[in-house]
């Protein structure tokens, strides 16, 4: 989904902060998220894909005035709402207030019985567009990259693809690669040519988009 | 669209609800955070789904064990080793479990070398992914908006306004961590550090540094 957790690129944001020594956490309830978080990952509950997505789904608002351990925690408390733990009722009575939780998963996983695929399409070199698909699920095609030409420079292996993980109970893998994207190319005329953004994308997002002579020959 | 904007709207009111929602127009207040943490622990730890104790021992391995001291420890390698420097490069995992680290958000490195021409800087624009197992948990900033958003679109600028001027004639390469890889930057070695053992290099080397944002 082009939610609001999908932040690059976007113009506004202000300086960056860094905390001279910083430390690991920095409230008691930090603590509490995180064993939330271990007990959820190990109870089957929750994928790398399931977890990434209800987080995703929060209200944009609340998602960019709380700390990245309360989006944590919404996500945490919207899967075990979701996967019938708990119910809101009976977190907001217990915590003796409004226990927000993420909105509706709108997900339709792509081809999820498909079977897994691990041989490569690409080679290093290929130049590749990364497709326009914008699903209404979770997605790892950050959309500063959706519509845009790179060049491969590393096949990664085969890995479980996220769209499919989030929003099924099966898994399929398909080969990620590392694309490396001119700064004009994302950002448009005026962007220093020595400057390169790597992204690393399934193969599923990818389509071959050879480089202008043969354009349109190749396909 | 979503309900949490109203919090009193839209979701399950059971009979146990103790709250009064005779006007459905005012959101009740929002639970303090600590008091949902609470919630969801108790709620979980009743359901035998939260160890409490075997949990605290995990989180106490991830405060204790991981940490940039071991990031600084491959680094240091890497300068006064050649050809563990080239396995580095080339096989990131394996060369970083030779010195005893790996796990979680750690299961594939990919280390990214800057030179005098070439800059390399990490993020994950999408939302916290972060090579634990040599650098720990991410710090608070690498997880903000302002990071996340500007990384990619003018590393430069913020570069330069985090105290890291970044030449123009060195190639800048932002690596966004989008997918199952994670990135360790090897940094530099200063000059002048010719008679430096490797535990004097490893306390040269800082977070910030393996992660791109400082040279």
């Amino acid at each position: 989904m082009d939610g609001v957790h999908d932040l690059g690129g976007i113009a506004g944001f202000g300086p960056v902060e860094p905390e001279p020594d910083e430390p690991v956490f920095h409230h008691e309830w930090e603590r509490g998220v995180l064993r939330t978080f271990l007990a959820l990952g190990s109870s089957g509950v929750m994928n790398g894909g399931r977890f990434r997505h209800s987080i995703e789904r929060m209200e944009p608002g609340h998602y960019l005035t709380s700390s990245y351990y309360e989006h944590w925690l919404t996500g945490l408390a919207t899967l075990a709402v979701e996967r019938g733990i708990v119910t809101r009722a009976e977190l907001e009575r217990r915590a003796g207030g409004a226990f927000p939780v993420s909105g509706p998963d709108r997900g339709v996983p792509p081809d999820p019985d498909a079977p897994d695929r691990t041989e490569a399409r690409f080679v290093v070199g290929d130049h590749v567009r990364v497709r326009e698909w914008h699903p209404p699920g979770h997605t790892r095609a950050p959309r500063y990259t959706q519509g845009r030409r790179g060049v491969v420079v590393r096949d990664d292996g085969a890995f479980s693809v996220p769209d499919v993980e989030a929003h099924s109970d099966h898994t399929r893998r398909e080969p990620t690669y590392s694309i490396r994207f001119s700064a004009e190319e994302l950002w448009g005329e005026g962007h220093e040519p020595d400057e390169a953004i790597h992204v690393d994308l399934w193969e599923g997002y990818l389509v071959a988009d050879p480089p202008d002579q043969t354009r349109g020959a190749a396909r | 669209m979503t309900d949490v904007g109203s919090p009193s709207h839209g979701h399950d009111h059971g009979h146990d609800h103790g709250h009064d929602h005779g006007d459905p127009h005012r959101p009740e207040p929002l639970a303090p955070v600590e008091a949902r943490v609470a919630a969801i622990e108790a709620v979980l730890t009743e359901r035998g789904l939260l160890d409490r104790d075997a949990l605290d021992e995990i989180m106490a391995h991830f405060e204790d064990d991981l940490s940039p001291l071991n990031g600084a420890k491959v680094v240091a390698r890497a300068w006064t080793d050649p050809d563990y420097r080239a396995r580095l490069l080339s096989h990131g995992t394996e060369a970083i479990a030779e010195l005893g680290f790996s796990g979680p958000e750690g299961d594939h490195m990919v280390v990214v070398e800057n030179t005098p021409t070439v800059h390399n800087l990490v993020v994950c624009t999408l939302c916290s992914c972060y090579p634990w197992p040599v650098l720990g948990l991410p710090p608070r900033w690498y997880k903000s908006p302002e990071y996340r958003s500007r990384a990619v679109r003018e590393p430069r600028a913020l570069l330069a306004e985090m105290g890291t001027d970044v030449p123009t004639d060195v190639e800048l390469r932002v690596w966004d961590s989008s997918a199952e890889v994670r990135y360790l930057v090897l940094p530099e070695r200063p000059t002048g550090t010719d008679d430096l053992s490797e535990a004097e290099l490893a306390a040269l080397v800082t977070r910030d540094a393996m992660i791109g944002v400082a040279r």
